[in-house]
């Protein structure tokens, strides 16, 4: 008895093991979020769930570049349908069945199973290509250096798990349809391969018990393979398969040109224009800006775990394109660098945060790179899941001006001017309407 | 030429209230190149016969580059200090040739009392022109090339890209668009209080990158919609030593000067 339910047995544990440690890395990932200031982004819903439906699940915004955005439709449409496919194999891995939907589904099952097929297919085509596009063509944003270490690996890791997983996808069914014709145990005659068939001369002199073996191998492979990557995710930038969709969903919906007013400073403006006003109550000390992450918007942090360093953002940088340090993707890839760190120290010290003499600002962001930006917004309009680097930026800059007191020399002229003649330049206001006279 | 602009204290004197405020800007009011556009806009709304005035010395600058440098204390109380005049003269609508005093104004001043109708010029250009109040025909611009470049505080920051094309259609040029444009623009170095300070180290000079841009399209005239763009594309163009073929233009001295005001 224990030994025919041994498989199933095992691969329960395997699987609640899987999930269970997913789990517990995406609470980690959570609480690391939660980390941020509050922020609201629940408002006008059905907005949201438009811009969701549009940008995220349609992928417009992939589709600015057609080549690369139809590649990554490939991946993505196979990902999401095979999963159905993945619901039968887990069931399968159960109950101790094989193909279990297919007594249910007749023909349907046949149409099923030659979509996912093609669908494999077409996500090998797109993961070959998107190799060869990082690896082997001189595209700027796959070469530059923000990539160089881990994440340069952690891209061409994805793409070759997505190869093995697809690979044993197609031929787990190509050894299922060999030994189908034979009439083996088990195999019924259930499926419609058209993309494995091409596979089975391979494997046709092979004896029946080596099929067997064989299926069973890639069977295991692939539904191993799928949960170990699942389990990468937390520490790839992969975790955009998840992040992408509540990122989108709680997006700026504000003109992109629009910075929040930070009420703090509204408080003291109202104060010092009417010293008869009363000051509110305001529990806690008054930061001003950010130079860590704990001082960024909870969305600010999403948008770190939701990036997938595909680069359009400095592509479409003004600064990084005229060869300035600035590089919007790796803002938002030492931003999320800089809370893993946090994270880490805060699981290690019993979940309250140990200082570590470091910060955000200056131990991974220098005031150069802040510096460079023309908030023009390129990157947030680049970006496929609506990733906003310009309010960190932002955010940063206002640490440096309102609490380090170190702004360029220039800025600071520029500010002096302000506060005495109104304007960034050295002119009276006096002479403000003195065009209307000038010839 | 003297133009008869009244502030609107002098309306208000003169038991009259405007339809609109032209807000002029710090660029609009100083600055020499951006000066001709100032006037040039004044000369336009006047053709149309708008009722029309400016804040002359009660006008401060909006706060944007204090605002984008960090600075959100001068920000702020810029801020606070416009938005009292602009309230006490019960101002409901606004219109700025400069982008970044636009989305300021309409973007940033709500949250702290300040809530007007703001236009950019070539909006209410757009509109003079629509309803038959401004007439204009090719004149010197007919058959030559342009193409705009668009203002980040305009187009990516607000999503307007059509008024501006909608306006330089008029002069029956031949408008040519850069690959980088509308969304897809490619800023001309300034904004973000950039304009204020020197660039980073680089290997080149952002607005040498967009001025070469549009000068591969070798047109006759580059128009542009915003104070800053103009000085930087102006300056890319002298860089390339192209200044004496081609011709840096805001939208309104376009429309003035085909309309020979």
């Amino acid at each position: 008895m224990l030994l025919t339910i041994l498989p199933q047995l095992t691969f329960f544990i395997i699987l609640a093991a899987g999930i269970a440690l997913f789990a517990m890395n995406v609470r980690k990932i959570s609480r690391n979020i939660k980390l941020g200031r509050d922020l609201n982004r629940t408002d006008q819903p059905g907005r949201r769930w438009n811009l969701m439906a549009r940008v995220a699940m349609g992928q417009t915004k992939m589709m600015v570049r057609p080549i690369p955005g139809l590649l990554h439709l490939f991946v993505y449409v196979g990902f999401v349908i095979i999963n159905i496919e993945v619901v039968e194999i887990i069931l399968d891995g159960l109950f101790g069945t094989h193909r279990l939907f297919a007594p249910f589904l007749g023909d349907f099952y046949n149409f099923l199973i030659a979509s996912f097929e093609i669908l494999a297919l077409l996500v090998l085509v797109g993961v070959v290509a998107f190799f060869i596009r990082r690896n082997i063509m001189h595209i700027k944003r796959f070469r530059q250096p923000d990539l160089n270490g881990f994440p340069r690996n952690d891209a061409n890791i994805i793409l070759l798990v997505e190869v093995l997983l697809m690979s044993a996808f197609l031929s787990m069914n190509a050894a299922d349809l060999i030994l189908q014709g034979r009439g083996a145990e088990h195999y019924e005659v259930f499926g419609s391969f058209p993309v494995s068939q091409v596979l089975v001369p391979l494997f046709q002199n092979w004896s029946t018990d080596s099929l067997i073996l064989f299926e069973r191998f890639m069977w295991w492979f692939h539904i191993v393979g799928i949960l170990a990557f699942l389990n990468y995710l937390p520490y790839s930038k992969h975790m955009h398969i998840v992040m992408a969709f509540p990122n989108v969903w709680y997006s700026k919906l504000e003109p992109k040109g629009q910075l929040d007013n930070m009420e703090a400073v509204t408080r003291e403006v109202k104060l010092m224009l009417d010293p008869s006003a009363q000051p509110e109550e305001v529990s806690g000390p008054v930061k001003f800006g950010a130079k860590d992450v704990q001082d960024l918007t909870w969305k600010n942090l999403m948008d770190a775990y939701s990036c997938t360093e595909c680069g359009r953002c400095t592509s479409e940088c003004p600064a990084n394109i005229t060869g300035k340090l600035l590089s919007p993707r790796s803002i938002m890839m030492k931003t999320r660098d800089r809370l893993e760190e946090v994270g880490k120290n805060m699981d290690a010290n019993k979940g309250t945060f140990s200082d570590d003499g470091k910060s955000l600002l200056h131990s991974y962001i220098t005031p150069e790179e802040l510096w460079a930006c023309t908030t023009c917004n390129a990157c947030a309009e680049a970006c496929p899941v609506n990733i906003d680097p310009v309010n960190i930026i932002m955010q940063l800059r206002q640490q440096l001006v309102m609490e380090e007191s170190a702004p360029p020399a220039s800025l600071g002229t520029m500010f002096s001017n302000m506060e005495n003649n109104g304007a960034p330049w050295q002119f009276s206001p006096n002479d403000r309407g003195n065009w209307r006279d000038e010839a | 030429m003297e133009l008869n602009v009244k502030t609107f204290a002098e309306y208000l004197a003169a038991g009259d209230t405007p339809e609109i405020l032209f807000w002029v800007g710090c660029a609009g009011s100083f600055d020499d190149r951006a000066k001709k556009v100032t006037k040039a806009v004044a000369k336009i709304l006047q053709a149309a016969e708008v009722k029309f005035a400016i804040l002359g010395q009660e006008e401060s600058c909006t706060g944007d580059p204090a605002k984008r440098a960090g600075n959100e204390f001068l920000f702020q109380m810029q801020a606070m200090q416009n938005i009292m005049v602009l309230n006490g003269y019960e101002v409901k609508k606004i219109v700025t040739a400069c982008p970044h005093c636009f989305n300021t104004l309409k973007n940033e001043y709500p949250a702290l009392g300040g809530n007007y109708e703001v236009i950019h010029h070539s909006q209410l250009i757009e509109q003079l022109l629509k309803e038959g109040r401004l007439q204009v025909e090719g004149g010197q611009f007919k058959g030559r090339k342009i193409t705009f470049h668009d203002p980040c505080y305009l187009g990516r920051s607000n999503g307007v890209y059509e008024a501006p094309r909608e306006v330089l259609s008029k002069l029956d040029a031949e408008l040519v668009e850069m690959k980088r444009c509308k969304a897809k623009g490619l800023c001309c170095g300034a904004g973000g209080a950039q304009m204020f300070k020197e660039a980073e180290a680089g290997n080149k000079e952002v607005n040498t990158e967009r001025s070469e841009e549009a000068l591969e399209l070798k047109p006759d005239f580059i128009a542009v919609g915003c104070p800053f763009c103009n000085t930087m594309m102006t300056d890319g163009v002298k860089h390339a030593e192209k200044e004496d073929s081609v011709t840096v233009l805001d939208i309104a001295e376009m429309i003035a000067q085909a309309a020979d005001l």
